[in-house]
C-alpha cells in the first residue's frame, strides 16, 4: 500500500491534467469569431442526455464487457427503484437525491446479502 | 470566475449549488471509490492525492490507473485519457457561446471545472445562451455555484477514499451511487419524446459498440443519438409543413 512515488508517474499525472483542461475547453480556446452550423446547434440539445445514457446503460447491463446473463442483478433493481422514485417525485426539488438514496437502499441489501 | 463576490451574491449561485447538491451524494460515493482504487492499484499516497486533486476526471482516472500500474508507455496513458474525455470536446462546442465573453484564463478554468453533471444541469437550466450582460452574469453565477460545489465534494471525498482505502472494499459497490446520480439527472432531462429517443439510441449504441478501445463507444453513441434525433425532428417538421400547406 505504501508504494513509492516516482517521477514518471507524476509526469503522467500532470499530462492527464493538461488533457482534462484541453478536452473540456477545446472549442473555446480560440477567440476568433466562429459559429456552429445551425443543424449542429439543434443537434446539441440531444447530446447531454445521450452522453449520460451512453455512460449509464453499459454500467447497468454489462459485466466485464459482456451483456449480463441473469436478471438476478442488484443494479437492475436499484435502477428500476430509483427511476420509479424519480418519476413519482419529479416535481420535488431533490428528486435526484431521492433517486440515489432509494436506489442504494435497494442495491446494498441485494448486493451484500444475496450477492447479486 | 469563482473569485468574484458578485457571483456569490447572485441568486443563481444558490440555484447552482442546490442542483449540484441533489447529485452530490452519488458523486461523493464515486469520488470515494476512485480514491480507494488509486491507492489499491499501487499508486503512492502522494501520487493518489496529486491525481485526485489535479486531474479531476473520474472516468479518465479510472482508465489510467490500471495502465500506470502495468507500466504502460506514457503516450498510451495520455492517449487513453484523451479519448475517454472526447465527449467533453462535444460539450465544449456547446458551451462556446455561453463563455466567449470571458477572458481566456477564465474560460480555461471554467472548462477545467465543468464535469458531465455540471454541463448537463447547466444546459438544462439555460437552453439558450445569454444575450445581455445580466443574463450572462446569471449563467456565470449558476456555473460558479454548481461547479464549485461539485469540485469541493469530489475533492474532499477523493481524499477521504485515499485515507480510508484499507477499510472500504471495492466489492461493496459504493461507486454505484455515482451511476444512480447520473441516472437521476438523465431522468430530469427527459422532457420530450425525442430526448427519450436520444437516450434510448445512445444507450443501445454504447452497449453495441462497447468493444471499441478507449471508451470510444460513448462518442459513437452520442453521434448516433444526435443524428437519429435530428432525422426524426426533420421528418416531423416535414410532416407538419405538409399538413399546414394542405388545402
Amino acid at each position: 500500500m505504501n508504494a513509492e512515488t516516482d517521477l514518471w508517474t507524476v509526469l503522467v499525472i500532470l499530462g492527464l491534467t493538461v488533457i482534462t483542461v484541453l478536452t473540456r475547453s477545446l472549442f473555446f480556446l480560440s477567440s476568433r469569431p466562429w459559429q456552429l452550423p445551425g443543424w449542429m446547434q439543434r443537434g446539441l440539445q440531444y447530446a447531454p442526455i445521450a452522453a449520460l445514457a451512453a455512460v449509464i446503460v453499459p454500467e447497468l447491463v454489462m459485466t466485464q464487457g459482456e451483456f449480463i446473463h441473469s436478471w438476478q442483478d442488484a443494479r437492475l433493481f436499484a435502477a428500476l427503484a430509483g427511476t420509479a422514485w424519480f418519476l413519482t417525485h419529479k416535481t420535488q426539488r431533490q428528486a435526484v437525491l431521492g433517486t440515489i438514496v432509494v436506489g442504494m437502499l435497494v442495491y446494498l441489501p441485494l448486493h451484500l446479502l444475496l450477492g447479486w | 470566475m469563482f473569485f468574484k463576490p458578485s457571483l456569490f451574491r447572485h441568486p443563481e449561485f444558490r440555484v447552482g449549488v442546490m442542483d449540484a447538491l441533489g447529485a452530490a451524494p452519488g458523486l461523493a460515493a464515486w469520488a470515494l471509490m476512485t480514491g480507494v482504487a488509486m491507492v489499491n492499484s499501487g499508486l503512492s499516497t502522494f501520487e493518489s492525492l496529486l491525481m485526485g486533486l489535479i486531474v479531476f476526471a473520474g472516468s479518465s482516472q479510472l482508465a489510467a490507473i490500471p495502465l500506470i500500474a502495468a507500466g504502460a508507455p506514457a503516450w498510451v496513458v495520455l492517449a487513453t485519457g484523451w479519448c475517454v474525455n472526447l465527449r467533453f470536446v462535444v460539450f465544449s462546442a456547446h458551451m462556446r457561446p455561453y463563455l466567449m465573453h470571458l477572458p481566456l484564463r477564465e474560460r480555461l478554468l471554467t472548462g477545467y471545472l465543468l464535469t458531465d453533471l455540471s454541463y448537463v444541469q447547466f444546459t438544462r437550466r439555460y437552453p439558450q445562451h445569454g444575450n445581455s450582460p445580466e443574463q450572462l452574469q446569471a449563467q456565470q453565477a449558476y456555473l460558479a455555484g454548481n461547479c464549485g460545489l461539485s469540485w469541493a465534494s469530489w475533492e474532499s471525498f477523493t481524499v477521504l477514499g485515499i485515507v480510508l482505502a484499507g477499510l472500504i472494499p471495492a466489492s461493496w459497490g459504493l461507486g454505484f451511487a455515482g451511476i444512480l446520480a447520473l441516472l437521476g439527472v438523465l431522468l430530469s432531462l427527459a422532457s420530450s419524446p425525442l430526448r427519450w429517443v436520444s437516450a434510448g439510441v445512445a444507450g443501445a449504441a454504447a452497449v453495441a459498440a462497447f468493444a471499441l478501445p478507449f471508451k470510444l463507444n460513448i462518442l459513437v453513441a452520442i453521434a448516433a443519438a444526435v443524428a437519429m434525433s435530428l432525422m426524426l425532428e426533420a421528418a416531423h417538421r416535414a410532416k407538419n409543413t405538409r399538413v399546414e400547406s394542405a388545402p
